[in-house]
């Protein structure tokens, strides 16, 4: 449990500037949790930051600790940590899929035999089993995908870093790539950043979301922590007016209530309490229930209003 | 459990030392290389000057051999000197120049052109290494076709000429070992060098042969028109030739070079001037890596 809580990903005012552009701009974070979805608009430093976190980019100021790892004092074990899943096509178009995440493998550190074993297992694991010894020129958009995860993946990482990594996927392959990310995530092995403008993705895959804004962080939240507070939050509409007797029962249970127009009602629940009460006090009050609705405050909520410019324009 | 059953799972086992990852990407191009038949004939082929450079110095030492074919005094045709090692060095450096360019761009190139380099970079390999590791494909090849064979040549004449010969001619074992050294050092960046700029390999290719064949065309005109000999400093074999010939024979020499590598007599130029002209071409090269080998592009 006390591994749960250890961070991920320490940013310490973390500064990349490419010339006289500053791309990120001080992020300070400490993240924990097990999938961590890296969210906003094109140019708001997302991949970025994970290329500087990769050590592809010199951090101009401030640095950043991977699994306890200064990835400025220590980039070569802050590597050997990490499955990286770039965006873009990245494959050697001459060689089998099973030679290529062979040799990725191998290169991560993984002797000959072994890195040929998880190779083969990465391949069935992604689903390309059967197609591992075609040339990787030759796959779908689809396959590369997956390829590409099973490179990822192949070395056994702690962290892994999937940069959009449903992009241009057909619906099914969508699905079947968001399952392999969940059940990689389930097994608690390792840790997930998955960087997306996909909110669906995010939501699906993530507990926990940085949203950058113009190389800054926007918003940071816990997905898990956001959910359990929605469960609490409910939208009620009774038939006719509120009956003020009503409301002062619910609120004698210990809700919050906030009464609107047409018999509408906003209550939030306290911790213990069961929707089921507040039936039997409608029932016990003659109030008939129309329709009771939990809150839902989706990430994309999150997200626009993270997005929110502080003249309230996006 | 059989392979398709298996999910995934993390990796504790041990692994390899950082030295031995620098081997890996050699190994896996020589297995891309073996499957080349051309190149494997090729290769193959570079050896038959050593080989007939052999035969003339077991046939210079053996008289009864001379006489089986009535060829007596045949020896003193051919003299095994500096002349005879700098054309050795001469010809198979320019076999090399081939070999490294049709090994030399398919080394980095399709790594560029699919975006690969995020993908090797992003593991606990630096980009020297990468460059270092892709280098080392020809500095192997190019070694086994240069100073390895002249080395076991000079060892050959040593052996049969006596082990004084040896210690008399020490600086053509030295000039031959420290010479090719220099054109392989050279060729091997200038191929990575030009793949990663142009990431593509019949291009690169061709560019290979442009540095060597079309600069020094560009120098003699240079040299026609302002009439001078500086335009030789466009000349990459005149300068690698320029430096051979003093590592072989120090500052007297009695030769201007070798096949390919010659100097045109009394157009000389200073020979720190080869040493700079090289340094330059080695830095341009050095740069053009530094600018391409990345784990990410920079848009400023």
């Amino acid at each position: 449990m006390a591994q749960e809580l250890a961070p991920v990903i320490e940013l310490d005012g973390l500064e990349v500037r490419f010339g006289d552009r500053v791309i990120l701009k001080g992020l300070a974070a400490s993240l924990t949790g097990r999938s961590i979805g890296l969210l906003g608009p094109n140019g708001a430093g997302k991949s970025t930051l994970l290329n500087t976190l990769l050590g592809f980019h010199r951090p101009s100021a401030g640095t950043a600790r991977i699994l306890g790892r200064d990835i400025r004092r220590e980039p070569r074990a802050v590597r050997s940590l990490i499955g990286y899943m770039p965006e873009n096509d990245s494959f050697i178009a001459g060689m089998s899929g099973v030679r290529f995440v062979r040799l990725m493998a191998e290169l991560a550190g993984l002797p000959k035999a072994e890195a040929l074993e998880r190779a083969h297992e990465a391949f069935f694991y992604v689903g390309l089993g059967e197609v591992r010894y075609r040339a990787l020129g030759t796959y779908s958009l689809g396959m590369k995908q997956a390829a590409k995860l099973a490179q990822a993946i192949a070395h056994g990482p702690k962290l892994l870093f999937l940069d959009e990594p449903t992009n241009g996927l057909d619906p099914p392959a969508r699905l079947r790539m968001i399952q392999l990310i969940r059940e990689i995530r389930d097994r608690g092995d390792l840790h997930l950043i998955v960087s997306s403008h996909l909110l669906r993705d995010v939501e699906e895959c993530c507990d926990e979301v940085l949203i950058l804004k113009d190389g800054v962080i926007a918003a940071f939240c816990n997905l898990e922590e956001e959910r359990r507070a929605n469960k609490r939050f409910l939208e009620m509409e009774t038939r006719g007016e509120l009956n003020g007797n009503f409301v002062e029962a619910i609120r004698g249970l210990g809700c919050e209530t906030a009464p609107g127009v047409q018999g509408r009602l906003k209550v939030v629940l306290p911790e213990g309490l069961e929707v089921r009460r507040l039936y039997e006090i409608a029932a016990a009050q003659d109030v008939q229930i129309r329709r009771l609705n939990h809150r839902r405050d989706s990430l994309e909520d999150i997200f626009l209003k993270a997005m929110e410019a502080a003249d309230g324009r996006l | 459990m059989a392979v398709y059953k298996k999910t995934y799972q993390p990796y504790e086992g041990a692994l390899t030392a950082r030295w031995a990852r620098l081997l890996v990407i050699p190994r896996y191009a020589f297995e891309d290389l073996h499957r080349r038949r051309f190149l494997s004939i090729f290769f193959v082929c570079s050896f038959i000057y050593p080989l007939i450079c052999a035969v003339i110095i077991w046939v210079q030492h053996n008289a009864s051999a001379l006489s089986l074919i009535n060829a007596q005094g045949a020896e003193h045709l051919i003299s095994i000197n500096v002349v005879f090692f700098l054309s050795l060095l001469g010809w198979q450096s320019m076999m090399g120049l081939f070999l490294a360019a049709f090994v030399g761009p398919g080394q980095v190139s399709p790594d560029l052109a699919n975006n690969a380099l995020s993908l090797y970079l992003a593991r606990p390999f630096s980009r020297a290494e990468y460059v270092l590791s892709k280098m080392s494909v020809l500095v192997i090849l190019l070694s086994l076709m240069t100073w390895v064979p002249g080395l076991l040549l000079f060892g050959l004449e040593s052996y049969l000429e006596g082990w004084s010969w040896a210690v008399d001619h020490a600086r053509i074992a030295s000039g031959l070992f420290f010479g090719a050294w220099i054109w392989i050092l050279l060729l091997a960046l200038l191929a990575l060098a030009l793949s990663a700029w142009v990431k593509w390999r019949a291009a690169a290719g061709a560019l290979m042969f442009g540095v060597f064949f079309v600069l020094s065309a560009f120098g003699a005109v240079i040299n026609g028109v302002v009439r001078t000999n500086w335009g030789h400093l466009f000349n990459v074999s005149y300068l690698v030739g320029s430096v051979w010939v003093w590592m072989f024979e120090g500052g007297q020499p009695t030769t201007n070079g070798a096949v390919f590598f010659r100097a045109p007599r009394g157009e000389t130029l200073p020979l720190w001037t080869s040493w700079v002209g090289l340094s330059v071409l080695a830095l341009i090269c050095l740069y053009m890596l530094a600018r391409k080998i990345r784990g990410a592009e920079v848009v400023r």
